[in-house]
């Protein structure tokens, strides 16, 4: 009965996506690549084919990559009905119904789920929508953004140093624009890389040219009468005169559109288990509903088997073609999705990669080069494990790390390293910061072990 | 009856002509230590991979002299030279690296390989064109040769005439590379003549990178000598031994793999005829080859500087290793059917160039001089054919090639 189930859908099923973004677009490739030759929809609030956003904090603020052209490539024809420029409102996953924003219904027989994330916007509106506040998540963002940075602002005002901030303020000093970077940490980067690290962050903005504010917070954005931005107030009661704000205060999940569906689904994204398929807010696993990309929180077995949210280019892949071809095989064939959290990112001409779940980590360990040259391999360690390590400009190693994170290999590092430094010969403390604290997108996050927990902000225990 | 152990089977000539059955006994054992003192043998794919990504091997000719080896410690870092950075760790390799790149690829000369594009095919077209109304050839001596040679001449500012030169120190360093295990007596002898090859070597070069610092051109040499970036200058001597490994690793090895490429094309007659056709297959083709015939076999200079466990075999801190590329290159646990020639697989992936911090510096010029040769020669040669199979091959097991590659053909197109 099931695996002529899993027959009839493969041959003339309805699949329906929910988000036309990388996530959406490979799965769409994988279903057909793997033999899906039924009924597939693609569903997305924006009105273009799925693109290509990590170009949009880099390449395209300095105007060497057009916004508009950073398509994805196709890899595989997908035969699909679009529908591009609506946004999913509900879901009915009892009649199998995904409600669109035009009041139109589609109906499927199983359902991906990737929404995706959104950028966090300024809380207080009539201050966001004062003109030259601008935030950068989609191509629009991108275009508005570089039309404004390349009409020569006096200013630019960034608010949050997290990466997408922090490249956001690369690109202005590249452009030789003046930019203040405003942080509530201590440092850039400290969610995503704890203090240790956005120390060395630190010091390449401020040797940069970037003026750097941590430990302050935006207070208010003040506008002209001709309601464009003109000043930033700062909690040290300091004001900053800019014409353009840059609000990057991480992301939101898109899961606002599956209340009362049912879903184990909340701000924390929509949880899923290692196969990608969407439990219910009970905590039991859905047989038609599975999730990928940004949205999924799922957990992982090298982690605790906590759930972890992951906002990586590399995750969404990963995630979108496991879903994809557990979507359409019987049981036994299914695989877990056990992507190891990766991501990458480039600021003031230092190329940035880790590997594992950085925020997990209690010490720190810089076990090649040095952190006051900028070049190095650094590993974080918790309960006696390696769990992430990090590279500045130091990419190559990155594999070796991510192989001793697989395996379990002890923290601290006790063997021979290359150039290994006197300051690597004893772990320090990693230094991230208090977890009850908001911050803004570590873009990798354990969740916890609930599939229903509603609860924003969750940190291992630290002692 | 005593087994001839594998490194000797490795070097031994009589396995020149094809040692992949050697290799294939030699995966079985994928972390193999045959003697006291000696290298343990690395063969699968996925640990090669792994070991050149650790932080825990090193390169530097220090630390294998430190381990034991005499056939290969005395090469580099003698000769009046300071070691080049093939065999250093970082730091040191990571600013002599970084500098000689800015004298090659992106970000700081982005166009210097491309933009020779034109010229290559020019000396492509002039070396075939050469072979006048001869029927038969040698593949080696007049292209495969010639053709890098010329290239990388120009690239660096070294004058073509001074060919004949500079190739009687070259051929002498480029047989230290052989780890001949049998060589025994006269090693002292060798030594001493790739020691003297390379301090003539160096002179040579010195002059011509003392005419480039009073007056620059549009080359390597130039661009060495005179680059002042947040790295800061090399040394006189730090830029002569980055000149001679780039002369010498900028062709010895290129010619073996246009030679590889045009006797494994001419042994699988479908992939010359689809090149003719299609000279845009010569890219997959050249990934294959260097999967499939990878120019540099394997590398016998690395050093563990801490206890490493390979598949449950702790190597000892000190041990010296050698990743035997060509071998992981045809691990069937990486790759479907890997002894079949087919650069039409879906994932073509290969340690011919190496991985890591090492990996082959001219990778880019290597691929761009061999897509050109092999699609050229395909187009031109009027139903060519081996004189004989196999070959003759080099002595050199390391830098492994056919000596001659005698081709016949009907005429040129």
């Amino acid at each position: 009965m099931a695996a002529d189930y899993v027959e009839w859908l493969r041959r003339e099923g309805r699949i329906v996506i929910v988000g036309a973004s990388l996530a959406g677009l490979r799965a769409a490739e994988t279903l057909r690549a793997e033999g899906f030759a039924g009924e597939l929809t693609l569903i997305g609030d924006e009105p273009y084919e799925p693109y290509d956003r990590p170009p949009l904090s880099k390449s395209v603020l300095l105007g060497m990559a057009s916004p508009h052209h950073t398509e994805l490539p196709h890899r595989w024809e997908i035969d699909a009905k679009w529908r591009l420029g609506v946004a999913a409102t509900g879901l009915d996953p009892t009649a199998k119904r995904v409600r669109l924003a035009d009041g139109d219904e589609v109906e499927y027989d199983r359902l991906l789920i990737a929404t995706g994330v959104r950028a966090r916007p300024w809380p207080k509106p009539e201050e966001a929508r004062l003109d030259g506040v601008c935030l950068l998540r989609t191509c629009e963002d991108a275009a508005d953004l570089y039309r404004r940075l390349k009409a020569g602002p006096r200013r630019v005002f960034v608010i949050g140093a997290g990466f997408a901030g922090s490249e956001v303020a690369s690109a202005c000093r590249e452009m030789n624009l003046p930019v203040t970077v405003a942080e509530r940490a201590g440092a850039p980067l400290v969610g995503a890389l704890g203090g240790v690290i956005g120390a060395v962050a630190a010091d390449l903005q401020t040797e940069n040219g970037v003026d750097l504010r941590t430990h302050v917070t935006v207070t208010a954005l003040e506008g002209d009468p001709a309601g464009r931005v003109r000043a930033v107030h700062l909690s040290d009661e300091s004001v900053v005169e800019a014409d353009v704000v840059v609000v990057s205060l991480g992301s939101l999940r898109n899961t606002e559109w599956l209340q009362g569906s049912g879903l184990g689904a909340g701000p924390r994204g929509v949880a899923c288990d290692a196969g990608c398929r969407a439990f219910d807010f009970r905590g039991i696993v859905t047989d038609d509903v599975f999730v990928a990309g940004d949205v999924a929180r799922s957990p992982h077995a090298l982690f605790g088997y906590q759930f972890l949210s992951l906002e990586h280019w590399g995750n969404a892949v990963a995630q979108a073609e496991t879903a994809a071809h557990n979507m359409i095989c019987h049981g036994a064939e299914r695989r877990p999705h056990l992507w190891m959290p990766a991501f990458w990112s480039s600021m003031f001409g230092v190329n940035i990669k880790s590997v594992g779940v950085p925020p997990m980590g209690e010490q720190l360990m810089v076990t090649q080069g040095s952190l006051a040259e900028r070049r190095f391999a650094a590993v974080y360690g918790y309960q006696d494990r390696i769990v992430a390590a990090v590279t500045f400009d130091n990419t190559r190693w990155l594999e070796f790390y991510q192989r001793q994170i697989e395996i379990g290999a002890p923290f601290p590092v006790e063997y021979p390293t290359m150039d290994r430094r006197p300051e690597g010969r004893q772990p320090v403390d990693a230094r991230f910061p208090d977890p009850s604290l908001p911050t803004h997108g570590p873009m990798v996050t354990l969740s916890g072990y609930s599939p229903a927990d509603q609860q924003l902000v969750f940190h291992p225990a630290r002692h | 009856m005593p087994h001839a152990s594998m490194m000797r089977q490795i070097t031994d000539f009589a396995n020149r002509a094809n040692p992949y059955p050697v290799y294939e006994e030699l995966r079985r054992t994928p972390v193999l230590h045959e003697e006291e003192d000696g290298p343990y043998l690395i063969s699968s794919y996925y640990d090669i991979k792994a070991l050149l990504h650790d932080p825990r091997i090193s390169s530097d000719a220090a630390n294998l002299a430190a381990a034991g080896d005499d056939a290969l410690d005395q090469t580099e870092e003698t000769g009046g030279l300071p070691p080049s950075f093939l065999r250093l760790d970082p730091p040191e390799h990571d600013r002599l690296r970084r500098i000689a790149n800015g004298a090659f690829g992106p970000p700081h000369r982005p166009r210097r390989i491309e933009s020779m594009r034109g010229q290559m095919r020019d000396i492509v077209t002039e070396l075939i064109d050469g072979f006048g109304d001869a029927r038969q050839i040698d593949l080696v001596d007049q292209f495969a040769y010639p053709f890098p040679v010329t290239v990388i001449c120009r690239l660096l500012g070294v004058p073509r005439e001074d060919e004949p030169k500079f190739r009687t120190w070259v051929d002498p360093l480029v047989a230290s590379l052989d780890p001949d295990t049998g060589r025994g007596a006269d090693d002292t002898d060798h030594r001493k003549t790739a020691r003297e090859a390379r301090m003539q070597l160096g002179m040579y070069l010195a002059e011509l990178v003392e005419e480039r610092a009073r007056e620059p051109r549009d080359d390597m040499l130039s661009d060495l000598v005179n680059s002042r970036g947040p790295d800061g200058a090399m040394t006189m001597m730090e830029v002569l031994s980055t000149s001679v490994l780039l002369l010498i690793a900028g062709h010895e090895t290129t010619v073996n793999l246009i030679t590889n490429g045009m006797l494994t094309l001419l042994r699988h007659p479908e992939y010359l005829r689809r090149l003719r056709e299609d000279p845009g297959l010569s890219v997959n083709i050249v990934e294959e080859l260097l999967r499939y015939e990878p120019p540099v076999q394997l590398v016998p200079q690395r050093t563990c500087i801490g206890d490493i466990e390979v598949r449950g075999v702790t190597i000892p801190k000190g041990s010296r290793i050698w990743l035997v590329l060509a071998a992981g290159n045809r691990d069937p646990e990486r790759f479907e059917d890997p002894e079949r020639f087919d650069p039409d697989r879906g994932d073509i992936q290969h340690l011919g160039f190496g991985s890591g911090i090492h990996s082959c510096f001219g990778a880019p010029l290597a691929r761009l001089e061999t897509q050109i040769a092999l699609s050229e020669l395909a187009r031109r040669l009027e139903s060519p054919r081996l004189v004989e199979d196999p070959p003759p091959y080099r002595q050199n097991a390391v830098l492994r090639g056919p000596r001659h590659l005698g081709i016949a053909f009907e005429g040129l197109r």
